[in-house]
């Protein structure tokens, strides 16, 4: 496999030529903002965080799905990607109703880590404050709409590693939800197996374990890391 | 089947042809005006006046002048009659008789017609769309022909390159360099796609282009599968066109049978399939990534480039998407050479445009000009101004990932670099004419409450980015609005047009910016008028 050379915030790095901009600036120690983006399920480009800037390139590009190029110079954290983050992180928290305050994963969420990181100290578009359900009829999980930020990583983790395929997308546009089997409530949703690989991965407090305090709902991602190496490398190291 | 059998079929074709002939539209605009009926009346009205062994009554497609439809046209040079009703059938028989006629007769020679340099519609509103014969009548399928069996595949898409042919779908990349590079990458199977999934508000050239030469843009198909190396084609149609689904069916369904499209293709080694894929209604869908994955029968969400179609498209081979007027062009810069068609439009931006008048003008309907003739041409002389006297404001090109031009500027020639400078683009060929009484933040709310609507959902910047651009058009719309807003407003629509993942995202703030750039007094009026004031003069 060829090795590449490239700088990232003008530092020399190389990377194999398989690798995104994301993992080789990670490789390196610089962070690039993620919130779709899961180890060991496919990349959707989706969150927009992880834009960077790309010498010679007119558009922005996500890191976590563009393949690292010879001589490529990596800009990722400009001004001009600081203000669009804030504003992407901002929409976030204006699209549903995310209170920390009430919230099970306050205190280890993803996306309060976000707000935190790109300096989000109020947001200025109007909250939309939708009403959106909360699913309890899952005997050990919940899910609870409001505070979902349509990552998609339930989907790929259901689909991809526990190849259940329980979670998918419904609807459009704002209207998007994620549904289970063919849109019925998650207790009755006959595929699911009831893992609890979708409570490991979501970012936020939107699938959480039932009956359980904030200090217990902390997720441990790496759990789900262990089942790729292990199936994929028949490495069965934590 | 080879080039003698069509010859063949063209001169069968044309010696059973009747002396007189009467065309009679049967697209979908003038259907919806009792065409039907119409035809059926006049089928009835040769028949009643004795006349079935000299006169033939023929469905065909679109004439182009849709607001003075239904159209007939009497060959050899007889009148154009406009807005014609069943009734006025008997009285348009009799005539040939030498009988006056109470039927409106309309004039071929206005600019609407006589501007035009069709191309792409070279044969809408002449053949029967079908019935292949017609179409092989007129010459149809010989390029074809000629392709498989003279030329090698490079050669084509050098032939396509040469004539500088651009993408017509909207965004303008060179067809041929599209063609080159699949058929420059080795795959075991590759794919050709049409798209045909026009989901601009007030376009319709796709449409008519299929419902009145369906085979036009199969022959394209193929011959762009010849030169990729691909065997299988889809054509993606939106389920909203079923007259052209319908007359697509029949077009592949007879050119199987004839040994053109399928096993062979005119008896070489080169086989060829087309199927149909019907699209269930989202205007996302049109954004090449996320078609593929509907066809491929996923949700239909576009997915970040590149890998970009050529490379990795359907089921991950290499694909060629072109948009149906593209492919219409492909049999006529065979036949007619490369240099022919250069010789077509300006330096850039080569051949001809169909464009869909609609909105406050006078002539709605579908034309087709060179690149490069001015806009004022276009609405004002061709499209005949506003109805009733109106002064023209501006026009929408592109739909709603297009930007309003004003009137000042109408003379801008058409192309695609002309237009991008204007803040607008060329578009699929969408044109959208207001009049004064239009309120501009009417017109960029329409717009974008259209993108909210059809954002898929997938990235955050078009998913929310939209909504909080809507809600604060609305709030000035409403006079709620204070002006730090449109610093929100356009600090908002930056973003969602940097950072968005597709297409759809990255052109949704144009209809706002491009208002913004043009009439910014219409929305400064709104904001400094108190709210009840700026609704009496919205309601004036």
């Amino acid at each position: 496999m060829a090795v590449k050379t490239l700088t990232i915030d003008d530092k020399p790095v190389s990377a194999r030529e398989d690798q995104t901009i994301l993992e080789a600036a990670r490789e390196a120690g610089i962070g690039i903002p993620t919130l779709c983006q899961l180890s060991g399920v496919a990349n959707l480009g989706a969150c927009r965080l992880c834009l960077v800037e790309v010498a010679g390139v007119p558009k922005l590009l996500p890191a976590c799905v563009t393949l690292v190029q010879e001589g490529m110079q990596v800009f990722t954290n400009t001004e001009r990607l600081r203000e669009y983050r804030k504003m992407i992180v901002e929409l976030l928290f204006a699209e549903r109703n995310h209170v920390c305050a009430v919230c099970v994963a306050n205190g280890h969420c993803e996306l309060q880590n976000l707000a935190i990181a790109v300096g989000m100290d109020h947001v200025r578009y109007s909250y939309r404050f939708p009403k959106l359900e909360v699913d309890t009829t899952h005997e050990k999980f919940g899910i609870d709409h409001n505070r979902c930020v349509l990552c998609a990583r339930c989907v790929r983790v259901c689909d991809e590693i526990e190849g259940a395929h329980t979670w998918d997308i419904a609807g459009r546009g704002a209207k998007s939800h994620i549904i289970s089997d063919m849109n019925v409530p998650w207790g009755s949703a006959t595929s699911c197996t009831s893992c609890g690989k979708c409570v490991q991965a979501c970012p936020t407090g939107a699938i959480f374990k039932l009956g359980a305090t904030v200090a217990e709902q902390i997720k441990d991602r790496t759990r789900l890391d262990f089942i790729v190496t292990a199936r994929e490398k028949k490495q069965w190291v934590g | 089947m080879d080039l003698s059998d069509l010859q063949e079929i063209a001169q069968k074709e044309n010696a059973a042809a009747k002396p007189m002939r009467i065309r009679c539209c049967t697209a979908a605009g003038c259907l919806s005006q009792d065409g039907q009926a119409l035809k059926k009346a006049l089928d009835e009205a040769v028949a009643a006046e004795g006349l079935s062994d000299k006169v033939e009554v023929v469905g065909v497609g679109c004439m182009g002048l849709c607001s003075q439809g239904p159209l007939v046209q009497i060959d050899p040079d007889g009148p154009l009659y406009e807005k014609v009703t069943p009734a006025d059938a008997p009285s348009i028989i009799a005539s040939l008789k030498g009988e006056k006629c109470k039927a409106r007769v309309g004039d071929p020679t206005i600019p609407f017609f006589s501007k035009q340099v069709p191309i792409v519609l070279e044969n809408s509103g002449r053949i029967n769309p079908e019935r292949i014969e017609s179409y092989i009548a007129v010459g149809g399928y010989q390029p074809l022909c000629h392709v498989v069996r003279e030329m090698q595949p490079l050669e084509v898409c050098d032939l396509i390159t040469n004539s500088g042919l651009r993408g017509r779908g909207g965004a303008g990349y060179p067809t041929g360099l599209k063609w080159a590079t699949v058929a420059k990458t080795d795959a075991e199977r590759k794919f050709v796609v049409c798209n045909a999934d026009e989901g601009d508000p007030g376009a319709f050239m796709d449409r008519s282009v299929l419902e009145s030469d369906p085979h036009r843009v199969l022959e394209g198909m193929a011959i762009a599968a010849y030169a990729v190396g691909a065997s299988q084609g889809y054509v993606y149609v939106r389920g909203e066109y079923p007259l052209a689904i319908s007359r697509l069916k029949t077009a592949i369904a007879q050119a199987r049978r004839l040994g053109i499209l399928g096993t062979g293709v005119f008896e070489t080694r080169f086989d060829f399939r087309v199927d149909i894929r019907i699209g269930a209604g989202a205007f996302v869908c049109g954004e090449e990534t996320a078609l593929m994955r509907s066809i491929e029968g996923q949700r239909g969400t576009p997915r970040p480039r590149p890998p970009f179609p050529a490379a990795r498209g359907l089921w991950g081979y290499p694909t060629v998407i072109n948009n149906v007027e593209t492919l219409a062009n492909v049999p006529a810069i065979v036949r007619n050479g490369a240099e022919w068609f250069a010789s077509i439009g300006t330096e850039k931006s080569k051949g001809t445009k169909v464009f869909a008048l609609a909105g406050k003008i006078t002539n709605t309907g579908l034309i087709e000009v060179p690149m490069g003739t001015p806009l004022k041409t276009i609405v004002e002389e061709m499209g005949g101004g506003v109805p009733d006297g109106g002064k023209v404001k501006a026009v929408q090109t592109g739909g709603p990932s297009g930007g309003c031009i004003p009137a000042e500027r109408f003379d801008t020639p058409v192309d695609y670099e002309s237009l991008a400078q204007l803040g607008s683009i060329m578009g699929s060929g969408g044109m959208i004419v207001m009049d004064e009484k239009d309120n501009m933040v009417d017109v960029a709310r329409f717009f974008m409450e259209f993108c909210m609507d059809e954002s898929c959902g997938k990235c955050v910047p078009c998913r929310a980015g939209t909504v909080q651009i809507y809600e604060i058009l609305t709030k000035i719309r409403e006079g709620r609005g204070k002006p730090e807003d449109l610093e929100v407003l356009r600090e908002l629509c930056d973003m969602v047009k940097q950072t968005s993942l597709c297409g759809l995202g990255q052109s949704a703030p144009n209809p706002v910016l491009s208002t913004l750039r043009y009439y910014r007094h219409e929305y400064d009026a709104f904001i400094t008028a108190k709210s009840g004031k700026a609704e009496a003069e919205a309601n004036a």
